[in-house]
């Protein structure tokens, strides 16, 4: 057992909380968000700077080298910033799509271009009808002179609207819900027939209806072996889902801190709320779920390199559920304190409330994560 | 002790019921079923339509329009009218500011507003918070002045919903600072949000709306006979108005229009290769919520039983666990109505939606209004006295601890 961090590791964290104590303060997130894209060029260029695009590639592909404790330390400080830019869809699940079907060409070309912040990716595999299962994909591949068509359509794909390429799920074979069947195609956003229309989710991210007619794929951008993309899909869910867990730690840090500040400043009654009993309670409460929610990111990050498929799912599932209650419970209470002010969009701990919502919505919420656990109760 | 209804009122809800089928408006009635808030002319327009039948002025004596429904029929209509879903009545004018002037008002006051707030001619809000004034209201600061016939007002308001609507706002202001309690120096005027000097600043809420508003008062001139009740009074006005017909307060028929909306958005998307609605897990929580209705219902019956047969017209302080749990119950029904939405309970996407496709899209379309409801109630547990204020009056009130 061994929770302290290498030099290295502390380096890391420090220079980013540097960067986004100095440059992502509230007011200046509230101009990203009005930029066209949704976040800020600036910024994604500033984190490749650091080398923090390549965090988890290895050197020989202009990465830092770095593991999922890396990916956490920097997901934890976006989340405290409440960051915008696309560094999840890009770095962690791009990325790991890359790291683990990619070939050596793909790899060598596509790595160090996400490092350098020259490329963005994105995960397109969710689908309208799917819901939270990953194996529900009805987006078709069929063969083609020289390649592979895709037809069909991808739903809330994470920053898929900024994206330079998208990495596709389609079904080659087998019947809907079928794991088997599947496989995962480099698509760049520009090609024929693939459509994208972005929105705005309900904490300022972006992310992307993508159409997909008849879309030309080249074999030399299949990832991995065509009809057995479902474990690389699974793996780069989990991935996100610790990254996730992390960003959530970030931001249950942050509404405690700001819901602790208020209830030692704010005065009803001739006093601060803070010498109120119910409310020392409520602190104390949220202090406890921050603490197992972190305890639980923890699990989800270590468990991202378990070697074992089941034992590797099971404990993601957990945190999931693990973090995601925590989110809910704190960042609740965290307004419940705030009363009036935690109401407004002009206020910070309503954001992060609303960044809290989003994760847990995203790969799964609890219930579906529970039910998982359910099915493989003994 | 029977817990059912009597046929009588058995008859009345029928009735209710088919009056609200059959007279709300069609675009009213689908924009409310998709989980959408009333717009401004919705709620006029369905309180104009009830008024003309009588039924606007829920608590009011009949010779001011009032239905004369005992409160058991009144709490019928309310859970009938909020489960169809149509616009609530406005409660600025008919819970709050109506049964006040039929206690406090002089005639004049009660000739000139009454059957204008019955029939929503004119819109009311209220002034009471202040950035300095919540759950501790007697803090209040905005100042009132009196200058010969007038008084001249300055400060400010917060949180006033719906001001940027109103055509007029009850407010209370501090007409003597130096009153040995804080209690002794407020009084309670009636404003019409046209005078100059007010100034209404949007405050955009967390679901991206604007329901609510800061309002500035500056130099603002009140005619004296705009006061209700006596100068330095206001506050028993204010408790008068806080403490009455708290019937409407648990909300039991939005719980329950939520909990629909999500059966229905369960049936139409599909979890591990069946529909949501067959999972035994979302089926259990649905279970859950039905149960504590069920037990809302029952406490909502008895304090509305009891209040009727009270004659000393003091809020029950049962009614304050029809406030806690009635909006704990609809927070969680609010949730269930988000999570069974899956991923699409994220996007923030009807306009794009709109644009790209010719065919409304119900279930995404559900599903951004449900997550907006889940955001904005976030709220229920802190208007109308907070949660934890109304634990301090089980405490004193109640338990005498």
């Amino acid at each position: 057992m061994d929770f302290d961090l290498s030099d290295d590791q502390r380096l890391l964290a420090d220079s980013v909380t540097r960067l986004l104590a100095d440059r992502y303060g509230f007011e200046a997130r509230k101009g990203f968000l009005r930029q066209p894209q949704g976040w800020s060029a600036d910024m994604w260029a500033q984190y490749a700077e650091l080398g923090l695009l390549g965090v988890p590639f290895a050197e020989e592909h202009g990465g830092f080298g770095g593991g999922p404790v890396e990916v956490m330390l920097v997901m934890q400080e976006l989340g405290r910033a409440l960051a915008l830019e696309p560094y999840l869809a890009t770095v962690v699940l791009g990325g790991a799509a890359i790291r683990l079907a990619g070939n050596a060409a793909q790899q060598g070309a596509i790595l160090p271009a996400i490092a350098e912040g020259r490329r963005k990716l994105a995960f397109a595999h969710g689908e309208r009808e799917a819901r939270y299962d990953l194996a529900d994909v009805q987006t078709t591949a069929r063969r083609g002179s020289g390649g592979w068509v895709l037809d069909g359509a991808k739903s809330v794909v994470l920053h898929g609207d900024s994206a330079d390429t998208l990495v596709v799920s389609a079904r080659i074979g087998g019947e809907r819900d079928d794991p088997d069947g599947i496989g995962l195609f480099l698509v760049d956003a520009d090609r024929d027939g693939c459509a994208r229309r972005g929105y705005a989710l309900r904490d300022g991210s972006r992310a992307a209806e993508v159409s997909l007619t008849g879309v030309a794929v080249a074999d030399a951008d299949v990832l991995g072996e065509p009809g057995q993309a479902f474990p690389v899909i699974a793996r780069v869910v989990e991935a996100g889902i610790a990254a996730m867990g992390a960003e959530a730690v970030g931001a249950m840090e942050a509404m405690q801190s700001l819901t602790l500040e208020y209830a030692r400043t704010r005065e009803q009654f001739g006093k601060p709320i803070g010498t109120n009993q119910v409310v020392q309670h409520r602190l104390s409460e949220m202090l406890m779920a921050l603490e197992q929610g972190r305890s639980m990111a923890m699990l989800a990050t270590i468990s991202v390199e378990e070697p074992d498929p089941a034992e590797r799912a099971r404990s993601v599932s957990m945190a999931k559920v693990g973090y995601g209650q925590a989110a809910r419970f704190v960042s609740q209470q965290a307004i419940q304190l705030h009363g009036g002010i935690g109401m407004t969009e002009e206020y910070a701990v309503g954001h992060y409330f609303r960044r809290a919502m989003v994760i847990e919505h995203t790969f799964g919420d609890t219930a579906y994560h529970l039910g998982r656990l359910a099915a493989q109760v003994a | 002790m029977d817990l059912r209804f009597t046929p009588e009122e058995r008859a009345f809800r029928d009735e209710v019921r088919a009056f609200i089928r059959d007279h709300l408006p069609p675009d009213t009635r689908e924009r409310m079923r998709l989980g959408y808030g009333p717009r401004k002319q919705d709620v006029v327009g369905w309180q104009r339509i009830l008024n003309q039948r009588g039924w606007a002025a829920l608590s009011w004596p009949k010779e001011w329009g009032g239905p004369g429904w005992t409160a058991v029929q009144r709490m019928i209509f309310i859970e009938e009218n909020q489960a169809a879903p149509a616009p609530e009545l406005l409660s600025f004018n008919i819970t709050m500011l109506g049964p006040v002037l039929v206690q406090f008002g002089t005639e004049e006051q009660k000739r000139r507003f009454l059957p204008r707030a019955a029939n929503l001619d004119d819109w009311w809000c209220q002034g009471f918070s202040e950035p300095g004034a919540g759950s501790d209201l007697a803090a209040l600061k905005t100042a009132a002045k009196r200058v010969g016939d007038h008084y001249i007002v300055n400060g400010s308001k917060i949180w006033t919903s719906s001001a940027h609507n109103a055509d007029w706002c009850f407010v209370l202001v501090r007409t003597n600072p130096n009153a040995a309690k804080r209690q002794e120096g407020i009084s309670f005027l009636l404003v019409d949000m046209k005078t100059p000097g007010i100034t209404v600043r949007p405050i955009i809420s967390i679901d991206g709306e604007h329901h609510l508003n800061e309002v500035f008062f500056d130099d603002v001139k009140v005619p004296v006979e705009m006061r209700v009740h006596e100068e330095n009074r206001g506050w028993d006005v204010a408790k008068f108005l806080l403490g009455n017909e708290r019937t409407g307060i648990a909300r039991l028929g939005k719980s329950r229009e939520r909990v629909a909306a999500a059966k229905e958005a369960a049936r139409a998307v599909r979890c591990n290769g069946r529909p949501l609605i067959e999972d035994p897990a979302f089926r259990q929580r649905v279970a859950q919520m039905e149960v504590d209705m069920k037990a809302l219902q029952i406490t909502q019956y008895r304090v509305v039983s009891a209040g009727a047969r009270k004659s000393d017209g003091r809020p029950d302080p049962l009614s304050s666990v029809l406030k806690v749990k009635g909006t704990e119950l609809l927070q969680s029904t609010t949730e269930l109505a988000m999570d069974a939405a899956g991923p699409l309970a994220m996007p923030i996407w009807a306009q794009e939606l709109a644009e790209m496709a010719n065919e409304p899209d119900m279930l995404a379309e559900a599903a951004e209004q449900a997550t907006g409801s889940y955001l904005f109630l976030r709220a229920a547990s802190i208007y109308g006295g907070t949660n934890e204020i109304q634990k301090n009056i089980l405490s004193k009130a109640v338990l005498r601890l």
